[in-house]
């Protein structure tokens, strides 16, 4: 399968990014990893006139330390991601998480600002950056704005993100100290998440002192179950099994051929708890 | 057309292509690597898997002008002067193979995983070959292979040459 043709940029710089998109116009396709977008191209579902390759822009990659949070570049790739020491010391959900996204070598392509902007509500990494409460920098031809996470994703594939804009930054507080989970439930290996938990807790005397708990493909975006979070607060291992069920409470999971409404809804307490039972470890 | 120059297997090719060719094309077609294969052709089966600045990646699911400037491995540069690299020989000696299909992409992932990880568990083999499939062997002794070349060499990088 080959993609109909398209003409190519690659530019080194945001500002030449940002230009190239204003300069192609509505046919304009942004590209990352690519991981999403050429098997989309491939099978025609997509054939914009003009590709923006942001692979070369090397100042969108990386992971920073921000003082108060880790300020993660758009275009750095999962493998990345989940080798880094400081994801792995100040927010190791978004590990926990990533290193479940398909396969070795997706994860060496694929980038965390691609799968948001992507925000195919099966993908792994929406439930952990809502969760952590990070903020999003979207970049257009009128300056930066800052974007909540819980206000990021609007629907199935459908993002802050507008024409012409570029996600840029992920910006997560740092949650040191905080023990962290995330229970993917699929059929099959490298696969997309049938349910997803993402959970993190922060222990304090044996007792949960604070819960942050984000849902997987419970619904056409990624959410957070409130109701479980506030049920955790004090609650050691012999409450978790009251306080995680009612994890699908306000979620309306799909029905597909991996498991209907009901099944999503069932697994989802079930994850809940031995994702927060896991995380306290 | 655009213009792109890639190293594969140590050597530097310059070409024209269309920003819309695939790597692996590009590899089979202009380059002559027909020993990288493609598979599934929708980036689930591995079969195509060469590394990319040391990485694997699948390459039916990268664009040629992405390697721009990269160096390319296939399974055709992994032997030296007509030796197997341990990994090819391996999965000879363990009969990790039947119909042979998937084997370039299997031996270019499992090299890849002792780069980044040269004492796995077998779990762990199992876990960092699931972006690769076979239709013949059930796996069995394509883990057997990965664990005879992770148990025979020592020390760092053992999955590289
Ligand atoms: C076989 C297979 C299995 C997979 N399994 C999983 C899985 O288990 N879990 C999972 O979560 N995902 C899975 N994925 C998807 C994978 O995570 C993708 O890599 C990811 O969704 C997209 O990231 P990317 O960097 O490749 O983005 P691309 O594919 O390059 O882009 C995706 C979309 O986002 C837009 N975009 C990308 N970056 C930006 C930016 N910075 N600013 C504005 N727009 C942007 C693009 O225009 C495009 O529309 C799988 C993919 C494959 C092929
Ligand atoms: S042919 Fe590339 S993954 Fe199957
Ligand atoms: S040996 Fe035939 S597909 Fe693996």
């Amino acid at each position: 399968m080959i993609p109909a043709a398209f003409d190519y940029v690659a530019p080194t710089s945001l500002e030449d990014a940002l230009a190239a998109l204003a300069q192609a116009g509505d046919d304009a396709k942004v590209m990352a990893g690519g991981q999403s977008l050429l098997p989309i191209l491939r099978m025609r579902l997509g054939a914009p006139e003009t590709v923006v390759d942001l692979g070369r822009i090397e100042a969108l990659r990386g992971v920073r330390d921000g003082g108060d949070h880790l300020a993660i570049g758009a275009m750095t790739p999962y493998s990345d991601v989940v080798a880094d020491p400081l994801v792995a010391e100040h927010a190791g959900l978004l590990a926990r998480a990533v290193e479940t996204v398909a396969d070795p070598q997706i994860r060496h392509r694929g980038t965390i600002g691609g799968a948001l902007v992507h925000a195919d509500p099966a993908g792994d990494v929406g439930a952990p950056v809502l969760a952590l409460d990070a903020t999003l920098v979207v970049v257009g031809p009128g300056g930066e704005r800052t974007v909540p996470a819980a206000e990021f994703f609007r629907n199935l594939f459908e993002t802050a993100v507008g024409d012409g804009e570029l996600l840029t930054e992920i910006r997560v507080p740092k949650h040191t100290g905080w023990g962290s989970a995330y229970e993917k439930f699929v059929r099959v290996s490298h696969q997309w998440s049938i349910v997803g938990v993402a959970a993190a807790v922060r222990v304090d005397g044996g007792s949960i002192a604070e819960a942050k708990v984000g849902l997987t493909n419970m619904g056409s975006t990624p959410m957070r179950a409130t109701a479980v979070e506030q049920a955790l607060v004090g609650k050691d291992d012999s409450g978790l099994a009251d306080a995680c069920a009612a994890a699908a409470e306000g979620t309306s999971p799909p029905s597909d051929l991996n498991g209907d409404a009901d099944y999503r809804r069932h697994l989802a307490t079930v994850l809940t708890r031995r994702a927060v039972r896991s995380a306290m470890q | 057309m655009t213009r792109i120059t890639v190293s594969v297997d140590g050597v530097p090719y310059t070409d024209e292509v269309e920003p819309r060719t695939l790597l692996v094309h590009y590899l089979r077609e202009v380059v002559g690597k027909v020993g990288t294969v493609v598979g599934c052709d929708t980036s689930n089966c591995g079969a195509c898997t060469v590394h990319l600045d040391g990485r694997s990646v699948k390459s039916c699911n990268v664009l040629a002008v992405q390697a721009d400037g990269h160096e390319v491995t296939t399974i055709e540069g992994l032997a030296v002067d007509g030796e197997l690299h341990p990994m090819q020989a391996a999965f000879h000696e363990n009969h990790a193979l039947q119909c042979g299909y998937c084997t370039p992409g299997m031996i270019m992932q499992a090299v890849d995983l002792l780069t980044e990880n040269p004492h796995p568990t077998e779990d762990e083999i199992r876990q960092g070959m699931e972006g690769n499939l076979c239709r013949c062997t059930g796996y069995h002794n394509i883990v057997k292979a990965v664990a005879a070349v992770a148990g025979s060499t020592s020390g760092e990088g053992s999955g590289a040459r």
